[in-house]
């Protein structure tokens, strides 16, 4: 009676970091879902207290490699609100196009490197036959574009150089700016592979948690109020009473909930709620790849993440022909204390650092990051997904990949959920 | 298993690990491929790469590349048997280097220490984040945070022709 067979998957493959995952099954009933994060923590918490404020932005950066821009420009924010400090038109530009070339380089290696695969039917974009590996071509060729365009904005890709508490210690060359935007408007057709492969996916798994995104009337990733899908509005400042932690016991993160229940954050909810304010190419020539949207089906965060790339292009296309750089100093805050929040949309979702400044030192400090804003509804969908599965009487071999196939749908990061989390055990009884 | 699609010529097998750390060696890997994916496809088999494949095995590698400091019981296990199952190490990065910024914690003062005690019990840490080479012999190393993507390529490029894929520079 009793069908006991546990579901375990040590070390997921093809997403950023380490993470196992524990299923237990009864019968046909899943009675639990854990997400273990294996990633080793590093307190970064703990560790920027104490440290001058100009030492934050290029520590944080080194939260995670791959969305290092994010961490940075949130840090930098939450300063600046901290300490009241107004960034110039022109930083706020600059850090329009380091956020773009961040998103669209990190949404680039997750679709054509990740999850390509899972479309194609293949272990590994390593397996691939000439045909599709052209797409992966083509794909890394827009990667490329990306790494340029945070190249030239931020001085590097991963650990940038110029972005600094006030502005950026160095304006884009003009020649370099020209030549990146014919770069971009050279690779803009190539993500049209991509946008078909997963308009085209038939992967479907309804997921009703509500969205949780950043809305504004230009589609940036830097500044807007966030909203939610059923209309709420929230105050950066009053995030806390929002989003509540959840202690996970048995993984090396933590996760959140929204006035008491799961939410998402990410392309997904980004696209379902300010689809209107995307560059009119991108509506104009993704038109059919919108029309799903707003989508509850978890699957289309991929879509939603080639539209952003598309999107990305866009508007660094628009913002590199209409600027003017010049050299600018970074500006100087004008108090020693206070408390700001920094809120900006990366890669994954959502991202939130609250930063208490005393005497130009981090007394304190909160971040909440997409990944462990996800966990509890991703936790929710493997549930969902593996009980469909076993009514439809799945074999386990399909089942695991299916599960992974939702993982990487989400695109968690793991390097991120787990490296900077209060430590509150008291809370785990 | 071995002979695995290797073509007519003799390939690199390789494999990529991650300790702890923030994957921005891994990015900076990944960005390389932008420009190398195509020759790096005929030269090297990717014997254990997580972030590209599930099915890893890191039996016969000719190179293991590793990031990342070394933070856990786990993490000593692992980085000796990848030593054993390989011919050469090569570490990359700061923190497998000099353990930093990884090994933040180390220097955490008395308050901070016993905030985060909990979390070192329960999970294995080790007392201090320690760099690779307190635990295993490494046979180069490429420094940066990230690490530098030219000594990265020349480093890459002594092993691919020290295992006769290709020859080396200047032949």
């Amino acid at each position: 009676m009793h069908n006991t067979s546990d579901i375990h998957i040590e070390d997921l493959s093809k997403i950023e970091g380490h993470t196992n995952l524990d299923i237990g099954i009864k019968g046909d009933k899943v009675t639990s879902v854990k997400l273990r994060i294996s990633e080793n923590k590093r307190f970064y918490t703990q560790a920027i207290r104490g440290l001058t404020i100009d030492e934050i932005p290029s520590l944080v950066s080194r939260i995670c490699g791959t969305c290092s821009i994010s961490h940075m420009t949130c840090a930098i924010e939450a300063l600046e609100t901290a300490l009241g400090v107004e960034p110039s038109e022109q930083t706020l530009v600059l850090r329009n196009l380091s956020m773009n070339g961040t998103i669209l380089r990190d949404h680039a290696m997750h679709l054509y490197l990740f999850c390509l695969p899972d479309i194609i039917g293949t272990d590994s974009v390593l397996d691939f036959g000439p045909k599709d590996m052209r797409i992966v071509e083509r794909g890394l060729a827009v990667k490329k574009a990306a790494n340029n365009l945070a190249t030239l904005v931020a001085g590097r890709a991963v650990h940038a150089i110029y972005p600094k508490l006030g502005g950026f210690t160095q304006a884009p060359e003009e020649a370099k700016a020209n030549r990146l935007v014919k770069e971009m408007k050279y690779v803009r057709d190539n993500v049209f592979d991509a946008l078909d492969l997963f308009l085209g996916s038939d992967y479907e798994l309804e997921c009703s948690a509500r969205d949780v995104a950043m809305v504004n009337d230009d589609f940036n990733f830097v500044k807007g109020s966030i909203m939610t899908s059923d209309g709420q509005a929230i105050q950066d400042d009053e995030f806390q009473d929002h989003l509540h932690r959840v202690v996970l016991p048995y993984s090396q993160a933590t996760g959140f909930e929204f006035q008491g229940k799961e939410y998402k954050v990410g392309a997904l909810p980004r696209i379902n709620l300010n689809e209107k304010s995307l560059h009119k190419d991108t509506r104009k020539d993704a038109a059919k790849h919108l029309k799903p949207f707003p989508s509850k089906n978890i699957y289309h965060n991929n879509l939603a993440q080639a539209i952003e790339m598309l999107h990305c292009i866009d508007n660094s296309i628009e913002l590199l022909e209409s600027s003017d750089f010049k050299d600018e100093s970074p500006l100087m805050p004008k108090g020693k204390s206070g408390a700001g929040v920094g809120v900006i949309e990366a890669p994954r979702g959502t991202l939130y650092y609250e930063l208490i400044v005393k005497d130009s030192r981090i007394h304190d400090g909160t971040l909440v990051i997409p990944t462990a804003q996800n966990q509890v509804n991703m936790e929710r969908d493997i549930r969902k997904l593996v009980e469909e599965d076993l009514s439809r009487g799945t074999d386990r071999h399909t089942m695991e990949h299916d599960i992974e196939k939702l993982i990487r749908a989400y695109d968690p990061c793991m390097s991120c959920a787990s490296h900077f989390l209060k430590v509150r055990w008291k809370q785990e009884q | 298993m071995a002979g695995r699609a290797v073509g007519k010529r003799k390939k690199l097998r390789i494999g990529w690990f991650t300790f702890t750390c923030c994957e921005g060696c891994a990015t900076v890997f990944v960005e390389l491929m932008n420009d190398h994916f195509k020759e790096w496809r005929e030269q090297i088999d990717f014997r254990h790469c997580r972030i590209l494949k599930s099915k890893n095995d890191m039996r016969g590698m000719d190179l293991a590349i590793v990031e990342g400091a070394i933070a856990s019981k786990d993490d000593v296990d692992k980085l000796k048997t990848i030593r054993r199952n390989a011919k050469r190490v090569m570490i990359v990065g700061s923190c497998a280097i000099n353990g930093m910024p990884a090994a933040l914690r180390n220097n955490f003062d008395a308050k901070k220490m016993k905030e985060i005690q909990p979390i070192l019990r329960k999970f294995g840490h080790l007392p201090k984040v320690e760099p690779v080479v307190k635990f295993i012999k490494v046979d180069s190393q490429v420094p940066g945070c990230p690490m530098s993507d030219k000594m990265f390529l020349a480093e890459l490029g002594g092993y691919l022709a020290e295992f006769g894929v290709k020859s080396a520079p200047g032949e």
